[in-house]
């Protein structure tokens, strides 16, 4: 292996000169004392080595001596890893000693000792190849794969596999056999560099099946589909990790991988705490069953930041190859961005706009180029739907980091400050946010037979709805409330029956915090029914109070369960008030 | 901070900067400390055998030929129940005449706390202020600064905080305090009797603005021993936060760092968060609470000083002047706290949550009105009746002179509800309303 010796120390950037050959992104060990600390090599120029250390380098000394792994930073992948909380290295910190961190304490991410039962699903004879499912464990509510590791793309022959029963990671699993006859023992536990896409599957179609959050002004408005990208931007305190949260606990989706990257530590103890006494309504299990969390929180080392997000993905990408519907959050990407910025600095590269690193566009899109659908060499499908949020300095959405993110995702669902100041949460901007996938022939026919014939129909005209309603408000504020005709307030209003009943959501009241499909199909009917009738007002100051009431009694329906008595009763109180303006 | 034995002594600086200098040696650590020229430095580069130092009180007249002396050790304050009652200055050196500390030496700026040795934070923190224990009630453990324009009186507000957050220590971490302001304090707390609750770690308008740079790594060193070694309750002051990164800035200047937005260095973000995420609730009851204050310039919250601590602390209050009372008021829309919802309607009456909502709707919905009034248009009979509520509202609760109880708070509100708006206007669920609306 090769050697180094440090010859510079700027902060988290370490040079060390090497007496061999090293390759970019080679993980080495920095001795300091009796503490080994770990780092990556990000630059080569000649015999130094640029390397960015994943813990503080205080007390480094030009001659300390580095010693080179041979390999890229690495995951390790098997059973037992549901419901755990790595950092970005995944280190296992329930594992650590004490209530501090200790500087070069690495831990196991797996349980080596944990017994699993295992069942067979390949056989002698079979031919399989990096990726092929050779048998399954029960982890949690999920069949977890073993497969054959990642690195073996040539077909081997399956020698043996063991019978079902109980076995540790580290027993044999099964004996394949290579084109020269060579036999490799293959048990439990893969490894796989995190800065590399698993690939392994037969290919990545367009994503076509909705993915619901429970999240109204995404579901109906600007939907995800599985495998599907977006992103949330916005200033801070606007409801990012709000939604985030929401998604993670309401997403329909096998498995949730949290990657809480350079963001508040509090957040992750939030998830930590509530998940495990939360039902996942889909299994009635505990939503932490269904969840692992990667936590670089913003006072942990910048560049295992960087980390965290390639150690979520490739986490994800490993049990997707399982089949399963794998939802991936990262709050924040722009704490990734950063964390390249500083080191980008600190090597003084030539920096692009807002100091960030030139290549910055070109990171963002390959990171998001990894998530998607596939179908796997089996015929099975499973998928990896991104979302990320991203915290433009000043609130700027002309910044480089979401221009870039803009690129690259497919969603768009901005949050904006003035919906947040009047608290309309979610304060998803309902104008400027978008979903591509709104304008894939297959979507639209899979929401069409899926939720109902008119439901693109629908959309469409509950866009129109806000549309017209922020034109003719921003009337009204031009003109007067009388300097307007009386059809404008009704339009403005109508607008915000919309955002009242279908945009706002309340994330903490336990009924309204998700809605179903079928439910937010309810809804939206009965609102654009509203929106299409005409009523009779003497002045424009009788449309204020009548809407006002509508209002009042479908946020109370928001607030049952639905088809409940009280729901009914709501409704039937709702239709009164319809009738006595309503124009037949 | 003394010097020790085996230091390693240079007399030959390469290169003199306004706030570094460099000097070649070898065996010399990352972080650790100097002196050169007999003032207090830090290693803050090495490449080889040239060494970057960021002097803390500045480089004028440092001459080429100044000696250097190495520590081999970084930064450290001497923590024991003996810092109680105590003042001190950048250093750690008392300036209160009294002795020095003994104790166990430890390293400042120490590692981070484990997430999962976290607790969540959910015990409530009564200040009497409206604007924060009603709209954004703060907790123990939380960090929050107070977002002021110079001219508003945010030590003051901090002080008020602290005095009645009921802490078993006090912390004030001084950066560019005038002295007028640091007697304030002082005076505050001798008045309130307290005196042995508090530590104070100060850097005034007369110090060097580099050494501002350890005040917060000083105040929290202390903090964590009370809070970790004695389990007890820890408010941390640091007054002003904008001045400590200004000092940030010079440092990075003179490093010939590419700034970032607004002259900030680019690792801003993460230097700003190894400060505020050292709040915590520790599960034996120990906390670090971070009041700190944040000023602003003409209110411009998009700088990026305010913008990455937005970014970081669990929300801000922001301190302006309501020109309709003429008093100074937590502004409800542009304040938050993150972890309220941790407390309000758990800890506090069921009806809390839904009364601030209606009532901030009401208060933004005066905002409109306003507009409307300064545009020369007409006013609805609705915008009349929600202008006299903002009016009764600021007065009554939002006012930094007000101090009352939670549930004061909220009958006030109902009791304002009832005289200016009809239920529907309200719009809180009917359960809540059978029992509140009388
Ligand atoms: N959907 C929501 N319902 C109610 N309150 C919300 C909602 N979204 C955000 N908030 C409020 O805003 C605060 C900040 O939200 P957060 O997601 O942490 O913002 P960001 O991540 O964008 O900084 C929350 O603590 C909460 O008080
Ligand atoms: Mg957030």
């Amino acid at each position: 292996m090769t050697k180094g010796i440090v010859r510079g120390i700027i902060a988290n950037l370490v040079l060390v000169e090497v007496d061999g050959p090293i390759s970019q992104n080679e993980i080495c060990y920095i001795q300091l004392k009796d503490i080994k600390l770990m780092a990556e090599v990000i630059k080569i120029l000649g015999k130094i080595a640029y390397t960015q250390v994943f813990e503080s380098t205080r007390g480094l000394m030009p001659g300390n001596e580095v010693e080179f792994s041979g390999h890229m930073l690495e995951v390790k992948l098997g059973p037992g890893m549901l419901s755990k909380i790595y950092d970005g290295l995944q280190d296992d910190l329930n594992k650590m000693d004490g209530l501090f961190l200790k500087r070069g304490e690495y831990t196991d991410p797996l349980d080596e000792n944990s017994i699993w039962n295992f069942t067979p699903l390949a056989k002698a004879g079979d031919v399989v190849t990096g990726g092929d499912w050779l048998g399954e464990v029960p982890e949690s509510w999920i069949a977890h794969k073993i497969m054959l590791p990642f690195g073996m793309t040539e077909n081997y022959s399956v020698v043996s596999v063991v019978p079902a029963g109980e076995y540790k990671i580290t027993d044999t699993i099964a004996v394949v056999k290579d084109k020269e006859g060579k036999q490799h023992e293959i048990n439990m536990i893969q490894t796989w560099p995190v800065k590399i896409p698993i690939r392994a599957y037969k290919e990545k179609p367009r994503p076509f099946k909705l993915l619901e959050t429970g999240q109204r002004t995404i579901d109906t408005l600007n939907p995800i589909v599985e495998g599907g990208t977006g992103f949330i931007p916005g200033p801070f305190g606007c409801g990012k990790t709000v939604l985030q949260h929401g998604i993670s606990k309401y997403g329909d989706a096998d498995m949730i991988i949290f990657a809480a990257c350079g963001e508040r530590a509090n957040e992750v103890v939030e998830i930590f705490v509530e998940f495990p006494k939360l039902d996942d309504p889909r299994t009635g299990r505990k939503l932490m069953e269904r969840t692992i969390i990667i936590c670089n929180t913003s006072n942990m080392p910048v560049a295992a930041r960087e980390a965290s997000v390639y150690t979520a993905m490739t986490i994800a990408e490993y049990y997707r190859t399982m089949g399963l519907k794998v939802l991936l959050l990262a709050d924040s990407t722009s704490r990734w961005a950063q964390a390249l910025r500083e080191m980008s600095n600190r090597m003084e590269e030539l920096p692009g706009p807002d100091a960030f690193p030139m290549d910055l566009p070109a990171i963002i899109s390959n990171f998001y180029a990894r998530a998607g659908y596939v179908y796997l060499n089996n015929g099975s499908t499973g998928s990896i739907t991104f979302i990320g949020t991203v915290s433009p300095a000043g609130g700027n959405l002309k910044e480089p980091v979401v221009e870039a993110t803009r690129k690259a995702a497919r969603c768009f669902w901005s949050l904006e400050q003035r919906r947040a100041n009047s608290k309309r949460y979610p304060a998803v901007d309902p104008i400027d946010s978008y979903s591509k996938y709104l304008e894939y022939d297959e979507v639209k026919e899979y929401l069409n037979s899926t939720i109902a014939p008119n439901w693109t129909d629908l959309v469409s005209y509950a866009k129109d709805v806000l549309l017209r309603g922020r034109e003719t408000n921003e009337q009204i504020n031009i003109l007067g409330d009388d300097g307007v005709p009386l059809s404008y307030h009704v339009t403005f209003m109508k607008s915000e029956l919309l955002d009242r009943i279908i945009l706002q959501q309340n994330f903490f009241d336990k009924v309204d915090a998700a809605t179903p499909l079928n439910r937010q199909h309810y809804m939206l009917e009965k609102v654009i029914n509203i929106c299409m009738m005409d009523f009779q007002f003497e002045s424009f100051e009788e449309v204020k109070p009548f809407f006002t009431s509508l209002i009042y009694d479908m946020v109370q329906m928001n607030y049952a369960e639905f088809n409940s008595e009280e729901f009914k009763q709501v409704e039937a109180d709702l239709e009164k008030i319809l009738a006595e303006r309503r124009v037949k | 901070m003394a010097t020790r034995a085996f230091q390693k002594v240079y007399t030959k600086l390469n290169q003199v900067t306004k706030a570094t200098c460099s000097v070649t040696a070898t065996g010399v650590g990352y972080d650790e400390l100097a002196t050169v020229g007999g003032r207090l430095a830090q290693v803050v580069k090495i490449i080889n055998d040239s060494v970057t130092l960021q002097i803390f009180e500045g480089t004028e007249g440092i001459g080429t030929d100044a000696e250097v002396v190495f520590f081999g050790y970084p930064p450290t304050l001497k923590v024991s129940d003996q810092l109680a009652g105590r003042f001190f200055d950048a250093y750690g050196n008392p300036i209160d005449g009294g002795p020095d500390i003994e104790g166990e030496e430890v390293e400042i700026g120490g590692p981070s706390v484990n997430p999962v040795r976290r607790q969540q934070p959910s015990e409530l923190i009564a200040t009497g202020l409206a604007g924060i224990d009603l709209n954004n009630t703060v907790v123990t453990g939380q960090k929050i600064p107070l977002w002021a324009d110079p001219d508003q009186p945010y030590n003051f507000v901090m002080s008020l905080i602290a005095l009645r957050a009921k802490a078993d220590k006090i912390i004030l971490g001084g950066m560019g305090l005038s002295n007028d302001d640091y007697l304030f304090f002082k005076q505050a707390f001798e008045n309130a009797g307290i005196i042995d609750k508090i530590i104070s770690f100060v850097n005034t308008t007369e110090n060097p603005p580099v050494e501002r740079l350890l005040v917060p790594y000083m105040v929290l060193t202390a903090a964590e021993y009370f809070a970790v070694e004695k389990n007890e309750k820890v408010m941390v002051l640091l007054t002003d936060m904008t001045l400590y990164c200004d000092a940030l800035s010079i440092v990075s200047n003179r490093m010939d760092q590419i700034p970032s937005k607004d002259s900030m260095p680019g690792s801003l973000y993460s230097d700003l968060a190894k400060i505020y995420e050292k709040a915590v609730q520790f599960p034996e009851g120990g906390s670090i609470t971070i009041l700190a204050v944040t000023t602003l310039s003409g209110g411009d919250r998009t700088h990026a000083i305010p913008d990455n601590t937005g970014y970081i602390t669990e929300g801000q209050l922001f301190l302006m002047r309501d020109t309709n009372i003429s008093k100074v008021i937590v502004d409800p829309i542009g304040s938050l706290s993150r972890l309220k919802q941790n407390v309000q309607g758990k800890k506090t009456r069921a009806d809390h949550v839904d009364v601030m909502n209606a009532a901030i709707r009401l208060f933004t919905d005066a905002g409109n009105a306003k507009t409307k009034l300064e545009n020369g248009f007409d006013l609805s009979d609705y915008d009349e009746r929600v202008l006299k509520f903002s009016h009764d509202y600021s007065l009554r609760l939002l006012a930094i002179d007000v101090n009352i109880s939670i549930d004061e708070m909220l009958d006030t509100c109902w009791e304002l509800f009832q005289k200016y708006f009809s239920k529907q206007e309200i719009g809180i669920k009917e359960t809540v309303m059978d029992k509140y609306w009388k």
